[in-house]
C-alpha cells in the first residue's frame, strides 16, 4: 500500500472534461513530477487531491483511509499539506505570523484561553513562535521574520509559503510550480530544500514548468495531456517516450502559430 | 377566491416596483460589481422632484421627465464623485460608501424639500376596475404596464444594440471590453445614469399609490435588494422574478397571516434562498480559482 | 514588542478615560463619555467579526436589541437582577449568533451582509410588534442596575453621570483587553489567516467555518453587552436599538477609524459619537455631513482614520 494514491481520478467543468481517469500513487521520501502542457489540468488535479475541488470520479486515498473530496482542513489533519500556484500568503500578517498559522492545528486550544491571556494559550502561542523562527531560518527569511508579508519579494515569499506547509509537519507535501516566477538562484535553493524535505520522508507532489529541476530532482514523473495521463515512468524514460514529445512538440507548434 | 385574487393584485403592484429597483441593482452591480444601497434614493427622488415640479405650475408629464433627468445626473454623480474614485476598494468599504449617499440623498432631500407626506393625482383617474370580484386601481396597471415596458425595453436594448453589446462584454470581463476598445468608463456612467433613471420612473409610477417622503428610499432599497437576491445577483430576468414573487409574498403574508410581519416574511423567504440556493433562483454558480 | 504594544494601548486608553474628566465643564459630558464607551465596546466586537475574521454582518444591532431588552424584561418577569440580565442577554444572544451563524457565515461579502442584515430587522420587528411583551415601538422602561447604592454603602458616593462613565470605562478596558489578547492569540491568528485566504487557512488545518462562528458569537456578545449597558443606562430601550441604521452606524464606526485595530475602531466610535453633539448646532444638516464623513473617509482613506495617519508620519520619517 502506497502512502497516497489516486485512482481513476476525474472531474470536468461546463461539460468539458479537465481531468479524466488519472491513477498514480506516491511512496513516503519519493518527489513525484505532474507535468503536461499548459491547460493539461495539472492544477485541477491538485485541487482535487487537496480538497479544494470535490472530483466527480475515483478517489484519493491517503494512508490506506478513503479521503476523495475532504475538506482540506480534515486532510491537513491527516498528514496533507499543499502550496498554491498563485500564492495564497496572508498579505495581513507579518512573515512570523504566516509562518505560526502553519502551527495552527498544534498551537490551537480552548478559545476561552485565547480571549482572556490565560497561560495555556500563551504556553502554545510561544511554543508555535519558537518552531515557526526555526522554519524560517531553515528556509533563509529569519531576517524577515517581522515584515509585513506584502512586502517580501516573489521568490521569497514561495519560500515563505513552503515554509508554512512544513510547519504542519505533512507526511505528504503537494507543491503547485514552487520554482515558477524565481531566478536561477532562487530555483536552485528552492531545489535543494525540495531535496532535503524529501530525503526527511516526506512524500512529494510536484508541479513545475521548470523541465531541468523537474528532470534532476524527480524519483517518478506522470504526465497529463487533454486531462488524460499519457505516460509515467522514471525521468529518463519519460523524455524518451514519443507521446509525450509529440505533446510537447504539439503545444510548442500551436504556440508558434499563434 | 376574490380576496385572493385582491392579494395578487396589491403583490403584483408593488413587486413591479420592487422588480425595478433590484433591475437597478442589478445594472450597477454588473457594470461595477458594487451593491449600491443608495438604490432606493433614486425612487424617492422620482416621486419628490416630480412632486415639487408639478405643484411649481408644470404639467405632469414634464414634472416626471424633469424628476428622472435630474435623478439620473444624480446617479452619474455618485459614481463619479464616489464609486469610481473608490475602485478596488474592499467590499465593506464599497457598502459603507452607498449607504453614505444614501444618508447624503435623504440629507439634502429633507432641507430642498421638506420632511412632509406627498403625493400627485394618478394618471387616469381614481376610480378602481372592477374584475372578478376584486378591485384594481388604474394607477397599478400603469405600474405594472411601466415596469414590463422597462424589462422589454432594456431587453431589446441589451440584445439588440451595439451600445448594449458593449455593456454586457464590461460586465462579464472588464479587462477584455477595454481590451477590444470598449470606453468602460462610459459604459460605468451609462450605467448609473440608467440604474438612476429607472429608479426614478419607478418612483413617478407609484407614488399616487404609495405615497412618498424623503425617508421612503432606505425600505425600498432593502427590499429591492432582497429582491434582486432572491432572483440571483446580476441577472435582469432574476431582478424581475424576484421583485415579483417578494411583492406577492407579502400581500399574501399581510392578507392571511399578519401585515405586521409582512417584511418578517419577505426577509425569511430570502434568508431560506439564501440557504438552500446561495446563488438565488437564477444566478451563475462561481468557482473559486487558486 | 507586540505584547507590551498591546499593553501600551491599553494604558493609553485607560489613561485617557481616567483624566479625561478632570476637563469636563458639566455633568453632561460624563454622559457623551459613557455613550461613547457604550459604543466604543460594541465596536470592539466588529474588529473582531471585520477586522480580524473580514466577515461583515449588518445584522448586530440585532444583538444590541436582545441584550437591551434582556435588562428591561428579565428583571420584572423572571426577578433576574438587572446586573445579571446582562449575562443572560449575552448568553441568549450567543446562542442565537451560533444557531444563525452556521448557515449564514457560508455566505460570503455582500450576500452575507444582507443575510444578516434580515437577521437584524427580524429582531427589531420583533421587538415592534410582540406588544405584550414589549411594548411596541414607543420602547419600555428598564429597572436600575443597583450597583450604585451597593457602592454607596461602602462609602464611595458617585453621581448617576460619573457612575455610569466609569463602569462603561471599565467594560471598555476589558473589553478592549479581551479582543488585544485574542488578536495575538492562536485563535485570534486562525482568524486572520481566513480573511487573508480561506483556502490556504484551509490548507494549514483551520476549521474555517468553525472559526468564523467563534468570531460570530463574540462579536454578537460585544453587541449585546453594549446594548444591556445602553438600556440600563437610559432606563428605557426602544426597538430602534435593534435597527438597521444601528447596525450601519456600529459598521462606519468601526471602518471609520480603521477596522483592523482596536484603538482604530474605538476612535471611530469615538467620532462619530461626538460629531452628533458638535452637529447639535446644525441639527438639520445632521444626515448630511454624517453622509459626507462616511463617504468622503471610505474614499480618501480607505483603510480608515488611525491606519492613514500612522502610514502618512511614516511616510514623512523615511
Amino acid at each position: 500500500m502506497s502512502l497516497l494514491e489516486i485512482q481513476a481520478l476525474g472531474i470536468s467543468f461546463g461539460g468539458v472534461r479537465a481531468v479524466h481517469d488519472v491513477n498514480f500513487s506516491v511512496e513516503p521520501g519519493e518527489i513525484v513530477s505532474i507535468i503536461g502542457p499548459n491547460g493539461a489540468g495539472k492544477t485541477t488535479l491538485f485541487n482535487m487531491i487537496s480538497g479544494v475541488y470535490r472530483p466527480e470520479t475515483g478517489r484519493v486515498v491517503l494512508s490506506g483511509e478513503t479521503v476523495t473530496g475532504m475538506e482540506p482542513f480534515r486532510l491537513a489533519k491527516r498528514g496533507m499539506s499543499r502550496t498554491f500556484q498563485n500564492l495564497q500568503i496572508f498579505q495581513n500578517m507579518t512573515v512570523l505570523e504566516n509562518a505560526i498559522t502553519g502551527f495552527h492545528l498544534q498551537e490551537r486550544g480552548p478559545v476561552l484561553a485565547d480571549l482572556f491571556n490565560l497561560p495555556g494559550s500563551r504556553r502554545r502561542a510561544r511554543l508555535a513562535e519558537a518552531g515557526a523562527r526555526a522554519l524560517l531560518a531553515r528556509v533563509g527569511l529569519e531576517r524577515a521574520a517581522d515584515r509585513d508579508a506584502g512586502s517580501l519579494s516573489y521568490g521569497s515569499l514561495k519560500r515563505l509559503e513552503i515554509a508554512r506547509a512544513l510547519a504542519m509537519q505533512p507526511k505528504v507535501l503537494l507543491l503547485d510550480e514552487p520554482a515558477a516566477g524565481c531566478n536561477a538562484v532562487e530555483t536552485d535553493e528552492i531545489d535543494h530544500l525540495i531535496a532535503e524535505v524529501a530525503a526527511s520522508g516526506v512524500a512529494i507532489l510536484l508541479v513545475e514548468h521548470d523541465m531541468k529541476m523537474v528532470m534532476r530532482i524527480s524519483n517518478h514523473i506522470v504526465v497529463l495531456d487533454h486531462g488524460e495521463k499519457i505516460a509515467e515512468g522514471a525521468p529518463a524514460e519519460v523524455s524518451r517516450n514519443p507521446e509525450v514529445i509529440a505533446a510537447y512538440l504539439g503545444t510548442e507548434a500551436e504556440n508558434a502559430d499563434g | 377566491m376574490s380576496e385572493l385574487l385582491q392579494f395578487v393584485f396589491s403583490g403584483i403592484t408593488v413587486g413591479a416596483v420592487y422588480a425595478l429597483v433590484a433591475l437597478g441593482f442589478t445594472i450597477i452591480f454588473n457594470a461595477s460589481g458594487v451593491v449600491n444601497f443608495a438604490q432606493g434614493e433614486f425612487v424617492m427622488l422620482g416621486g419628490m422632484i416630480t412632486v415639487f415640479a408639478h405643484a411649481a405650475g408644470l404639467p405632469l408629464p414634464l414634472a416626471a421627465l424633469i424628476a428622472i433627468v435630474v435623478t439620473a445626473a444624480v446617479g452619474v454623480a455618485l459614481n463619479r464623485l464616489a464609486i469610481e474614485p473608490a475602485r478596488g476598494a474592499p467590499v465593506v468599504s464599497l457598502i459603507i460608501i452607498t449607504i453614505g449617499a444614501s444618508i447624503f440623498i435623504r440629507g439634502a432631500s429633507q432641507l430642498i424639500f421638506d420632511k412632509q407626506i406627498h403625493s400627485f393625482p394618478a394618471f387616469s383617474g381614481d376610480d378602481p376596475i372592477h374584475v372578478l370580484g376584486a378591485t384594481i386601481l388604474m394607477q397599478s396597471l400603469w405600474v405594472i404596464g411601466g415596469a414590463l415596458a422597462v424589462f422589454a425595453g432594456l431587453w431589446l436594448f441589451f440584445t439588440k444594440t451595439l451600445l448594449g453589446r458593449a455593456v454586457l462584454a464590461t460586465s462579464n470581463n472588464r479587462m477584455a471590453a477595454q481590451l477590444v476598445g470598449i470606453n468602460t468608463k462610459f459604459v460605468m456612467t451609462l450605467s448609473f445614469a440608467l440604474s438612476a433613471a429607472i429608479g426614478a420612473f419607478g418612483g413617478v409610477l407609484v407614488t399616487p399609490i404609495t405615497l412618498t417622503a424623503y425617508d421612503v428610499g432606505l425600505a425600498l432599497a432593502l427590499k429591492g435588494f432582497a429582491a434582486a437576491m432572491l432572483g440571483g445577483m446580476g441577472n435582469p430576468k432574476g431582478a424581475l422574478v424576484g421583485g415579483l414573487l417578494l411583492g406577492l409574498l407579502e400581500a399574501l403574508t399581510a392578507g392571511y397571516l399578519s401585515s405586521q410581519y409582512k417584511d418578517a416574511a419577505a426577509f425569511v423567504i430570502i434568508l431560506a434562498v439564501l440557504f438552500f440556493m446561495p446563488q438565488g433562483l437564477f444566478g451563475r454558480k462561481s468557482t473559486d480559482r487558486v | 514588542m507586540r505584547i507590551s504594544g498591546k499593553y501600551w494601548t491599553l494604558i493609553f486608553l485607560a489613561a485617557l478615560i481616567a483624566v479625561t474628566p478632570l476637563f469636563f465643564p458639566s455633568g453632561y459630558y460624563f454622559r457623551v463619555g459613557s455613550l461613547l464607551f457604550v459604543n466604543g465596546l460594541a465596536v470592539t466586537g466588529i474588529v473582531v467579526l471585520t477586522g480580524y475574521a473580514g466577515q461583515i454582518s449588518l445584522g448586530q444591532a440585532g444583538f444590541a436589541g436582545i441584550g437591551g431588552y434582556a435588562c428591561a424584561l428579565a428583571p420584572v418577569h423572571w426577578g433576574v437582577p438587572p446586573a445579571l440580565a446582562v449575562v443572560l442577554g449575552a448568553a441568549v444572544s450567543g446562542v442565537l449568533a451560533y444557531l444563525v451563524g452556521r448557515p449564514i457565515l457560508r455566505l460570503k461579502g455582500y450576500y452575507l451582509s444582507v443575510a444578516s442584515l434580515g437577521f437584524g430587522i427580524l429582531v427589531a420587528m420583533v421587538l415592534n410588534n410582540e406588544r405584550e411583551l414589549t411594548k411596541g415601538p414607543d420602547g419600555i422602561n428598564v429597572p436600575d442596575i443597583g450597583l450604585r447604592g451597593l457602592l454607596s454603602d461602602w462609602g464611595l458616593n458617585l453621581t448617576n453621570g460619573e457612575f455610569w462613565y466609569a463602569l462603561t470605562g471599565i467594560c471598555l478596558l476589558i473589553g478592549a483587553w479581551i479582543a488585544l489578547n485574542l488578536q495575538s492569540s492562536p485563535t485570534g491568528r486562525a482568524l486572520r489567516a481566513l480573511h487573508g485566504s480561506e483556502v490556504a487557512a484551509s490548507t494549514v488545518g483551520i476549521d474555517v467555518a468553525r472559526v468564523k462562528i467563534q468570531a460570530f458569537v463574540i462579536s454578537a456578545i460585544y453587541a449585546s453587552v453594549a446594548g444591556s449597558l445602553m438600556a440600563l443606562q437610559n432606563k428605557f430601550v426602544t426597538p430602534d436599538i435593534a435597527g438597521f441604521l444601528h447596525s450601519v452606524e456600529m459598521v462606519t464606526m468601526a471602518v471609520l477609524g480603521g477596522v483592523a485595530s482596536v484603538p482604530g475602531a474605538i476612535l471611530g466610535a469615538g467620532v462619530l459619537t461626538l460629531l452628533p453633539q458638535v452637529l447639535t448646532v446644525l441639527a438639520e444638516y445632521e444626515q448630511l455631513i454624517l453622509g459626507l464623513v462616511m463617504m468622503g473617509v471610505m474614499i480618501f482613506l480607505q483603510e480608515g482614520l488611525v491606519p492613514s495617519i500612522l502610514r502618512w508620519f511614516r511616510g514623512r520619517d523615511e
